[in-house]
């Protein structure tokens, strides 16, 4: 199971970096979106993959009875996820403000904040 | 105690909903200003509690670590919040004559104290998992401030910000998830002791250079630096300003906290990696800011040249070059924002900050043109000012150590410094305006006159009073570098025990 | 969208999502739920009106600024880790008052967490209408 998790890892990676190759904002936005479930599900299996029962606590006890999964990279994931959300998402109206704005998603021709222009003088 | 450690998060996040309430009132500014002062107090005396105790921490909840999430300020953490809430001030007073109503309205303030806090949440955390959400947070309410207003340079130079700093967080949460497989904590204290304990260490070296490159990123290092000169200056320079100062300054200080207390195993492997990257930081750096005609954009590209005179402290690894590393910190921060300052007042009274069109100052406003003398010269590193203080104790450490190549760069690249700002005077401030406009202070209304030349009086009496007297600062960054290069005080006040 | 179905059925799928929302909320303590869940439960019915009917109708139902929501919960989540500052013990532990508690009996638990939890459920409500308010307003 960890092998197939570290493959699945590996191939959303190499489609992450695939796409932020390209120019296009949109598709480097894309490639983002699979880079950070990546991390997300590398967290996950850094917790190590355990079998067991959710880790709740019975009433009147102290500690959880049997085999529970690790908690924590659950919570991390969590969140990672929520963080990620609100990030992409905020990129998401960006880009989609950009577009309205310069007319463009192609990485190359957004040169208003740098203008060549002004780089030629001198 | 532990109040005290959370002062300096709590006020600013509820200053923010406060001032967000209020976006529609004019209450709203001055609830921020409010605020921003209660930080400054909250922060001295915290300051105060660690010139006391050394270190101070306190666990959230009540919850002992490693478990639970801690604070904790030594020398470095302290000093970094209270020079946090120093340009937060002068950047809300600033503010006061800088942003329009317009923004005030889409909740300008709001972003600004969200900011600080985050800052000073990401100075003063002793978790990893909680450094990487304040930096989250940070860069939230990073990107709504470059972006608020939404004209096209700042969309253009929000993107880059943008795609590029999210990259590098995701680089910064694999590491994090990589590290807490090899460790099983991510309690930074408890990492100090666990990383010694690991029996991979070249699986450890491959995640410390993750944390290289994701801080790198942040810090805007060689050759990741390029979503700073694209973005910095398309904001307003309030907004300019404080990310200046701060926002890199939080991956160097990171990279600092990460590289001392955590990944010290292979130093003649990691810091060599940041020895040469400070040095080709600080001459592309430097050579990029030669070659651009614009104030904000020049002084962009400084920011970056002088993030690689700071990595060059951590990476040298000696108690000097801690020393220069935590007193050029400190230094930059006030200086740097100083100059965006400067250049905000310029843009205000001649009309730009394209050099080819605006000149005259020093004509019109010879107290503006002193005011940019003083965090000019201290940048590049001429005495009696801080700046040369910094650059001398970074200087000596490198020739201790023998490395003549190194400390001559890092002179040469001081000397390009005065080229470029002697750019910027013998443009702006020497010749007359093109237009023939007389860029007088006095045409700015009194009021908006003190909001705006307030901050910059402040700080650059700040720079002089560092620069003659740098005693204390030295003593004071010397306890600091004692601090990050023997952890044993940080380890033993966050997990209550003797390692 | 222009459905004669959608738009009824929404009528009644918002009210249960909102309604289901905060049941997640309140049983968050014990068992899974939570403000989180809560929270994005009750935005995803707003979310489901915008698509039903235009952004301005959900708006003008919405009735307050969902940004104004959201910085509210952040202040509701840091007023209630200062709830612990009374008792002297350190930021965001948790305080609890159980209401007609007898003995073996523990009556109706209250506790800041939930208060807390209330916060992140307007933070995060707020905070994801925001945001699609912002997509879905530009179209």
């Amino acid at each position: 199971m960890e092998l197939l998790l570290a493959l699945t890892i590996g191939i959303l990676v190499a489609c992450a970096v695939y796409l932020m190759l390209d120019r296009n904002v949109i598709r480097f936005l894309f490639g983002l979106i699979l880079l950070s479930n990546a991390a997300n599900l590398l967290i996950f299996l850094s917790g190590r993959l355990t079998a067991g029962a959710p880790p709740l606590i019975d009433e009147g006890l102290y500690a959880p009875t049997g085999v529970v999964a690790n908690a924590l990279p659950q919570a991390l994931v969590l969140t990672a996820i929520v963080i990620g959300f609100g990030l992409l998402a905020f990129t998401l109206a960006l880009v989609y403000r950009t577009y309205r704005s310069l007319g463009t998603v192609n990485s190359d021709e957004m040169r208003v904040a740098e203008p060549v222009a002004q780089e030629a003088r001198r | 105690m532990s109040w005290l450690l959370v002062n300096p998060i709590l006020i600013p996040l509820l200053t923010a909903v406060l001032a967000y309430m209020f976006r529609f009132n004019p209450a709203g500014r001055w609830i921020s200003v409010a605020g921003t002062v209660a930080l400054l107090l909250a922060s001295v005396l915290m300051m105060a509690e660690v010139l006391e105790h050394g270190v101070i921490a306190a666990q959230m909840s009540n919850w002992q670590a490693p478990f639970g999430i801690t604070l904790v300020a030594d020398y470095l953490g302290a000093v970094m919040v209270v020079i946090t809430a120093i340009t937060g001030l002068a950047t809300v007073i600033y503010s006061l004559a800088e942003i329009p109503e317009r923004l005030e309205r889409l909740g300008f303030h709001a972003l600004l104290q969200v900011l600080m806090a985050a800052v000073c949440g990401a100075f003063l955390t002793g978790d990893l998992f909680n450094l990487y959400v304040w930096f989250e947070v940070m860069l939230i309410s990073s990107f709504g401030l470059l972006v608020l207003g939404g004209s096209k340079e700042q969309l253009d130079g929000g993107i880059k910000y943008v795609t590029l700093n999210l990259v590098s967080t995701i680089m910064f949460l694999s590491g994090i998830g990589l590290l807490y497989g090899v460790t099983g904590t991510l309690n930074m204290a408890d990492l100090h002791l666990a990383v010694r304990e690991v029996e991979n260490q070249g699986l450890l070296t491959t995640i410390a250079v993750m944390f290289l490159v994701a801080f790198g990123v942040k810090a805007a290092l060689f050759p990741l630096f390029f979503w700073l000169p694209a973005s910095y200056h398309t904001p307003p320079v309030a907004v300019s300003a404080i990310f200046a100062g701060l926002l890199t300054k939080v991956g160097v200080y990171a990279m600092i906290r990460t590289f001392t207390l955590i990944f010290d195993h292979d130093v003649g492997y990691t810091h060599q990696i940041m020895l040469w990257l400070a040095v080709l930081t600080m001459v592309t750096g430097v050579l990029g800011a030669a070659a651009m005609n614009d104030f904000r954009r020049i002084l962009s590209f400084h920011i970056i040249s002088q993030i690689g005179y700071m990595i060059l402290g951590l990476a040298l690894f000696t108690p000097l070059g801690l020393v220069g590393a935590v007193f050029y910190l400190v230094h930059h921060i006030i200086v740097k924002a100083n100059l965006f300052f400067v250049a905000g007042v310029a843009k205000r009274i001649a009309g730009s900050t394209d050099l080819a069109r605006i000149g005259g100052l020093y004509a019109h406003a010879p107290l503006l043109a002193f005011l940019f003398l003083i965090p000019a010269f201290s940048l590049a590193g001429f005495p009696p000012l801080s700046g040369f203080w910094a650059k001398y104790v970074l200087v000596k450490a490198a020739l201790d150590l023998q490395m003549w190549f190194v400390a001559g760069v890092s002179l040469a690249v001081g000397l390009l410094t005065i080229y470029s700002m002697t750019k910027i005077w013998g443009a702006a401030f020497w010749p007359a305006h093109p237009e023939g406009k007389r860029p007088r202070l006095g045409d700015v209304p009194v009021g908006e006159r003190l909001a705006l030349m307030l901050p910059i009086i402040g700080l650059a009496l700040l720079t002089c009073i560092i620069g003659l007297f740098p005693e204390p600062f030295v003593q004071f960054a010397e306890t600091s570098a004692a601090q990050l290069l023997d952890s044993t005080d940080y380890v033993t006040t966050v997990l209550g025990v003797q390692p | 969208m222009n459905s004669l179905i959608l738009t009824t059925a929404t009528r009644l799928l918002v009210a249960l999502l909102l309604v289901f929302s905060i049941y997640a909320l309140l049983r968050g303590h014990n068992l899974p739920g939570g403000g989180f869940i809560g929270g994005l439960i009750g935005a995803t019915g707003f979310i489901l009106y915008i698509v039903a009917t235009s952004a301005a109708e959900a708006r003008a139902a919405l009735r307050v600024d969902p940004a104004s929501v959201a910085m509210v919960g952040v202040g509701v989540a840091a007023l209630a880790g200062l709830m612990s500052a009374f008792v002297g013990q350190p930021f965001m532990t948790g305080q609890w008052l159980f209401l007609f508690a007898e003995p073996g009996e523990k009556g109706l638990p209250l506790s800041s967490v939930l208060v807390f939890d209330i916060g992140v459920y307007l933070a995060v409500f707020g905070g994801i209408l925001t945001l699609v308010f912002a997509l879905e307003e530009e179209i």
